[in-house]
């Protein structure tokens, strides 16, 4: 049964990419812009960096590894999960009750069925920009570095991935919701391209550690710098990304089920 | 195609009755997207506090707490403005044009006795008027709640203000028009939309004042295109960025674009009229 379910994904997902490579030049242009957006959004940081020296405390070399690590995670999260947007569509139209009929599970099916690849562009140049990033905060290689460079990207894409089917399932009872899921998954990929100590009051409060943003790239990147967080949390923060990601993600499930178990249909 | 218009004698008081009955019909439209609209507003009041406190967090970085001569006051009241102006010069505005061209719907359009553009116009006017209400309006309060926003000194801001608006809206028209009608040619016209939101989101002063950028850069983005005109422009008449004279040339250049790129609109127009295919059976 397993076997045959994973099949089935395959299949799905193998059918998005034959139609979606079918015309190569497009599909090349899509790819290379899905880059472009990427660049625009660390160029941003970069400008930024142009006009002050010091960011919140932190120099272009420190910020701009928060920056890669946050905007890794992002396109990981964005390419596997981003797509969920569109159940604001199957919701208003009743498409919806076409995927609870069918013997899969609604959420892998609507991943599966609607993968972006060309978001695969963003992915490319992100995970480039690490390696960048990596080499000019010079950090010294360690096993234990190395394995939390290779963990933070995977755990920032689940705690993005995890706001993704969030906010996403604020269609179900509210059909308009438009950008509404926008705010906090592409507000977040911003929130998480500076250091934290730049915003302040409840607004920190709520998004770099309510939500969890905090552990995205700004605490792994001090672990990896080896330097202590001005906000005064302890050095193991660093490492605490996969948790936060696991209740992000746990929490998300529940509010997905607890969504779809509302989904009323159109009633046409 | 021509429109029938052309034949038909039609008072000048009765083409402006129509192009105020199309635009009062947007304005309506939009009042009914009520949830739509709150979403909108929360994302970019989400967005503003970021980019409020990076931008503060830049001035702090900088000796003398100035960013490219942008005050504090003045660069918190640039990020909350920006942010209204956003969803009302509606940058990123929808393919819908590009949509009806390749689904063939814009026949219905252009069978119309009034011009196509200036009836496009007519309708995204009565739109912008509802978004001055709720888009540009709640986030600016948002902003003053928050944070202590920079209030205007000058008398003459205010109407400055006004028009450099209505001029953005009008250039912002104008380039989507151009972008969505390139589906004439194209069909599916996705490549000239990405280009278009690249473009006006990076450099249209959106992200940051477009002075943090080198110099010939901004000379090179004020002159060549029309980016700035699009929010940078509005957003330093209305923060007081430089003196009246200037302010009075940039929104005077404003004026310049927003005729320059009608007239480019209206002769795409035609030339699309005069080759189209109505698609679909």
């Amino acid at each position: 049964m397993a076997d045959g379910v994973l099949a089935t994904y395959r299949r799905l997902v193998a059918a998005q990419v034959r139609s979606q490579t079918q015309y190569r030049a497009s599909f090349a242009v899509e790819v290379v812009s899905s880059a472009v957006f990427a660049f625009i959004d660390i160029g941003t940081v970069l400008v930024m960096f142009r006009v002050a020296r010091a960011l919140g405390g932190f120099t272009f070399r420190e910020a701009f590894l928060m920056a890669a690590l946050a905007g890794c995670a992002f396109s990981l999260a964005d390419l596997a999960v981003g797509n969920i947007e569109r159940i604001r569509f199957y919701v208003r139209t009743g498409l919806f009750d076409a995927v609870l009929v069918r013997p899969l599970g609604a959420l892998p099916q609507l991943l599966a069925a609607d993968v972006a690849l060309r978001r695969l562009g963003r992915v490319a140049f992100t995970t480039g920009l690490v390696a960048v990033a990596v080499r000019v905060a010079g950090i010294h290689p360690t096993p234990a570095r190395i394995a939390l460079l290779l963990v933070t990207p995977v755990s920032g894409a689940v705690l993005f991935g995890a706001l993704f089917v969030a906010t996403s399932t604020a269609a179900f009872w509210w059909i308009d919701s438009g950008e509404f899921a926008a705010a906090l998954t592409y507000g977040g990929r911003d929130f998480t391209s500076y250091p934290m100590t730049v915003y302040q009051g409840l607004f920190r409060r709520a998004f770099a550690y309510g939500l969890g943003f905090a552990f995205v790239g700004y605490y792994p990147a001090l672990a990896l710098l080896g330097r202590p967080d001005p906000l005064g949390l302890p050095a193991a923060a660093g490492w605490a990304g996969p948790v936060v990601a696991g209740l992000a993600a746990t929490a998300a499930a529940l509010l997905w089920r607890y969504a779809v178990r509302h989904y009323r249909s159109t009633g046409s | 195609m021509r429109p029938v218009a052309a034949t038909v004698a039609r008072t000048f008081s009765d083409r402006w009755a129509t192009y105020a009955a199309l635009a009062a019909a947007e304005f309506r439209r939009y009042t009914t997207y009520r949830q739509a609209v709150i979403a909108a507003i929360f994302t970019n009041s989400v967005f503003g506090f970021v980019r409020c406190f990076v931008l503060l967090a830049v001035a702090g970085g900088v000796t003398g707490g100035m960013a490219a001569g942008y005050s504090r006051a003045r660069l918190v009241t640039y990020v909350w403005i920006g942010q209204g102006l956003l969803g009302t010069v509606n940058i990123w505005g929808g393919p819908e044009l590009a949509d009806r061209i390749r689904t063939g719907d814009v026949v219905a359009d252009l069978l119309r006795p009034v011009d196509p553009v200036w009836q496009y116009l007519a309708a995204d006017l009565g739109r912008g008027a509802f978004a001055v209400l709720s888009r540009l309006l709640v986030p600016v309060v948002v902003g003053a709640i928050a944070f202590d926003l920079y209030t205007p000194a000058r008398v003459a801001t205010y109407p400055l203000f006004a028009l450099s608006l209505l001029l953005a809206v009008v250039v912002s028209f104008a380039c989507r028009h151009l972008v969505n009608a390139s589906a004439y040619w194209l069909l599916d016209a996705r490549g000239p939309q990405m280009g278009w939101v690249a473009a006006s989101s990076a450099l249209s002063g959106m992200a940051f004042p477009l002075a943090f950028l080198p110099a010939p850069v901004v000379a090179g983005l004020y002159l060549a295109t029309p980016l700035p005109y699009l929010i940078q422009v509005p957003s330093d008449v209305l923060v007081e960025r430089y003196p009246l004279s200037t302010t009075a040339m940039m929104v005077a250049g404003q004026a310049v674009w927003a005729a320059v790129m009608l007239g480019v609109a209206r002769l795409v127009q035609r030339r699309a009229e005069r080759r189209v295919v109505i698609q679909g059976g």
